[in-house]
């Protein structure tokens, strides 16, 4: 079972931001994806959540073999794919446990199943609790008026509730104090398991102080230009990203 | 009960003959008020139909008018036709036809406290000048003279409540006011007033019983709160999706005293909307929300005015539309603070939703301001859901139908969230709810909008 991206090339608005993009992530394992600003490292993100401004040019991802490029974005997630947004977009009006129940309800009706309000507030409190939210955090409008760590806490319940085969966290950690990135990272330690397969991308190698990866991607021009294990988070910490652009800028 | 038990046949609504058998039918009823009658009767026999180059009708398709389709008779009271009680309350009249049919009698403490909560007619008759002295007081006079002479002319009951000095009424009381028979006019009235440091919150429910069925409805509501009083009065408007409805309230603000009025539109295929706020007093506050779900090709054309008459008051109005389909809403508000108005806050919004590029929502704010020490401020948005809120709720797996229902909701809740009654506000929640239901059975493919 595994999320299989093959030779995937987007663009935006005419400009192409991903090329011939590969990369395989089995339920499991948790792959970090690291590089420079503008390297293509969000728009991988959005085009595999079918993001509308992003356009598909080429190539192929298979969420365990099942085509997700074209899918509308409703779809893509009830697939399997859950992303974290690097910022999360304010809903006024909408509650948060009103908001989870829907997403679950949608995922439901396409199974057939149905749950009770009591179990579903049985579910959300137990992952509340395990996440050291508040109870009352759930009567809130999803992210409204939200400090940024709890913007993250917000989207790290949604993951825990919605149980993803794949999630995708989108630079989550940018602009986060350790607070908030202990949050990110405890959701997703919680998660890690046989189950769930996790992309982190991330400019910055601290969040993977906090969550040690199986791979590291190093990603420039977009394409990955190298793959290790996590010393190789260390390594890019050590020495910045100048390097990558004198050993690969001449390839891409 | 009333007893009102007359069997006659069906009046056209406009013939003098149902004027005299809605005058024949009033038994026991005062002189002066059959005089008002008869005086209104005549107006609104003189005054012209609106048109849509008046300025009071401006975008409104006055064609939609005509009253032909719908009929007089006068009202007789079925006790076998009690409908279920709609919210816990203190208190509920129900009507079923312009005929009261019962409902829960005022619960004691409030009762013993010398509060009055009547059907409108007995009232006449208990406590008729007392009922005198505020009956057509205010009415809102925003464009619809001629139905608010249609409304004295020929109503018959609706609620009266009548809350003495100081006396705090705890618990909501309700009026459901209902129509039933195929093509029933219905001219419920409902009068609340508070003296002198009261404090009651009142509903008021208007539905056809049989969705099916076609209405006429000509309602008039009239909250007036004394000095220091304190009025909450929330109106749902459900009437059947092929009636055509007028609803023309006031609400008026003596010294230091508040009425907060909330308005919610759901049914009828054409409904006139006229809410008149009034600051009478010094240090008079009026809140006037109200929020709107037009869908199919409902017309919901709303005239609002905020008169500041006396300084220090405070005006608040936030009109919420969502529309859909071919749904036209009109928002068309004006602020006027009179000269000796000083110190007055007045603030006019409109917001609409419109979730269809054949969906219409025509807005006219308006300031007039005489005073030259005063905080005013008018807005008004028409604008689309937005597109990274509907994204980031797609990309959680909700259907698209879903997140913008949910968006909708989201888009009510600020004003659902004022009515400091979670039972009503589940109540309209769930008239909501049946409306989209409506829809997505009228559009197959929701998705596709």
């Amino acid at each position: 079972m595994s999320l299989n991206i093959n030779n995937l090339s987007v663009s935006i608005a005419e400009r192409q931001i991903l090329k011939d993009f590969n990369l395989s992530v089995s339920r499991g394992e948790v792959h970090a994806i690291m590089g420079p600003n503008g390297t293509g490292k969000s728009t991988l993100a959005k085009a595999l959540a079918a993001h509308p401004d992003y356009t598909v040019t080429g190539g192929t991802a298979l969420l365990d073999g099942a085509e997700i490029i074209g899918l509308e974005p409703d779809a893509v997630a009830r697939l399997g794919l859950f992303m974290a947004f690097q910022y999360p977009v304010e809903i006024p009006g909408v509650s948060i446990a009103n908001f989870i129940r829907a997403a679950l309800t949608a995922r439901l009706k396409e199974s057939g199943g149905d749950f009770s309000a009591t179990a579903y507030y049985k579910a959300l409190y137990a992952q509340m609790d395990a996440l050291k939210i508040p109870r009352e955090f759930t009567s809130r409008s999803v992210n409204v008026g939200f400090s940024g760590g709890e913007k993250k806490r917000c989207d790290i319940l949604q993951m825990a509730m919605l149980k993803p085969s794949y999630a995708i966290l989108d630079e989550t950690d940018s602009g986060l104090d350790i607070d908030a990135l202990r949050i990110v990272a405890d959701g997703v330690n919680h998660m890690r398991g046989p189950g769930t397969g996790f992309v982190i991308i991330t400019h910055y190698q601290r969040l993977l102080n906090y969550i040690k990866p199986d791979y590291v991607h190093v990603m420039y021009g977009g394409r990955i230009v190298k793959s290790g294990g996590a010393e190789l988070a260390l390594e890019l910490e050590e020495k910045g990203y100048g390097w990558v652009e004198k050993e690969f800028g001449v390839l891409v | 009960m009333t007893d009102t038990f007359y069997m006659t046949e069906a009046l056209s609504i406009c013939s003098d003959a149902a004027f005299e058998a809605h005058l024949g039918s009033l038994k026991d009823m005062p002189s002066w008020l059959l005089d008002i009658k008869r005086e209104a009767w005549a107006r609104y026999k003189a005054l012209p139909e609106p048109r849509r180059k008046d300025e009071q009708w401006r975008f409104a398709s006055t064609d939609g008018l005509s009253l032909d389709p719908y009929s007089y008779r006068v009202p007789s009271a079925d006790p076998q036709e009690c409908a279920r009680p709609l919210l816990e309350c203190g208190g509920c009249l129900d009507f079923a036809d312009d005929a009261y049919i019962g409902g829960r009698p005022l619960y004691e403490e409030a009762a013993a406290r010398g509060v009055i909560f009547l059907p409108l007619d007995r009232a006449l008759r208990e406590h008729p000048e007392l009922v005198r002295r505020h009956l057509f007081e205010r009415m809102p006079d925003l464009g619809s003279e001629k139905y608010q002479a249609l409304h004295v002319a020929m109503f018959t009951t609706g609620v009266f409540l009548h809350v003495p000095r100081g006396v705090q009424v705890e618990l909501p009381l309700a009026g459901l006011h209902e129509a039933v028979s195929e093509g029933a006019s219905v001219f419920p009235h409902t009068l609340v007033v508070a003296e002198e440091g009261a404090s009651v919150t009142m509903f008021d429910v208007f539905r056809s019983r049989e969705a099916a069925a076609r209405h006429f409805a000509c309602a008039a509501a009239d909250i007036c709160a004394l000095p220091g009083a304190n009025i909450r009065y929330r109106m749902v408007q459900a009437w059947s999706r092929s009636s055509l409805a007028f609803h023309m309230n006031s609400a008026s603000a003596e010294r230091s005293s508040s009425v907060d009025a909330i308005t919610i539109n759901v049914g009828a295929a054409h409904v006139r909307s006229e809410q008149h706020g009034r600051i009478v007093g010094r240090g008079g506050n009026v809140q006037m929300h109200s929020l709107t779900l037009a869908t199919g090709t409902q017309e919901v054309d709303q005239r609002t005015l905020q008169t500041h008459d006396a300084g220090d008051g405070h005006s608040n109005l936030l009109y919420k539309n969502v529309l859909l389909d071919k749904a036209h809403t009109i928002f068309s508000g004006l602020i006027r603070v009179a000269e000796n108005a000083q110190r007055t806050d007045a603030y006019q919004t409109n917001r609409n939703l419109l979730l269809s590029p054949e969906a219409e929502a025509d807005s006219l704010p308006g300031l007039e301001i005489l005073a030259n020490d005063v905080k005013c401020s008018h807005g008004a948005s028409t604008g689309q859901l937005d597109k990274e809120q509907l994204y980031y709720m797609l990309a959680r797996g909700l259907h698209r139908s879903t997140a913008q229902q949910l968006m909708v909701f989201g888009f009510f809740e600020e004003v659902l969230e004022k009515f400091g009654n979670e039972q009503l506000a589940q109540y309209v929640r769930d008239l909501l709810q049946e409306s989209f239901n409506a829809h997505e059975l009228l559009n197959n493919s929701p998705d596709a909008t």
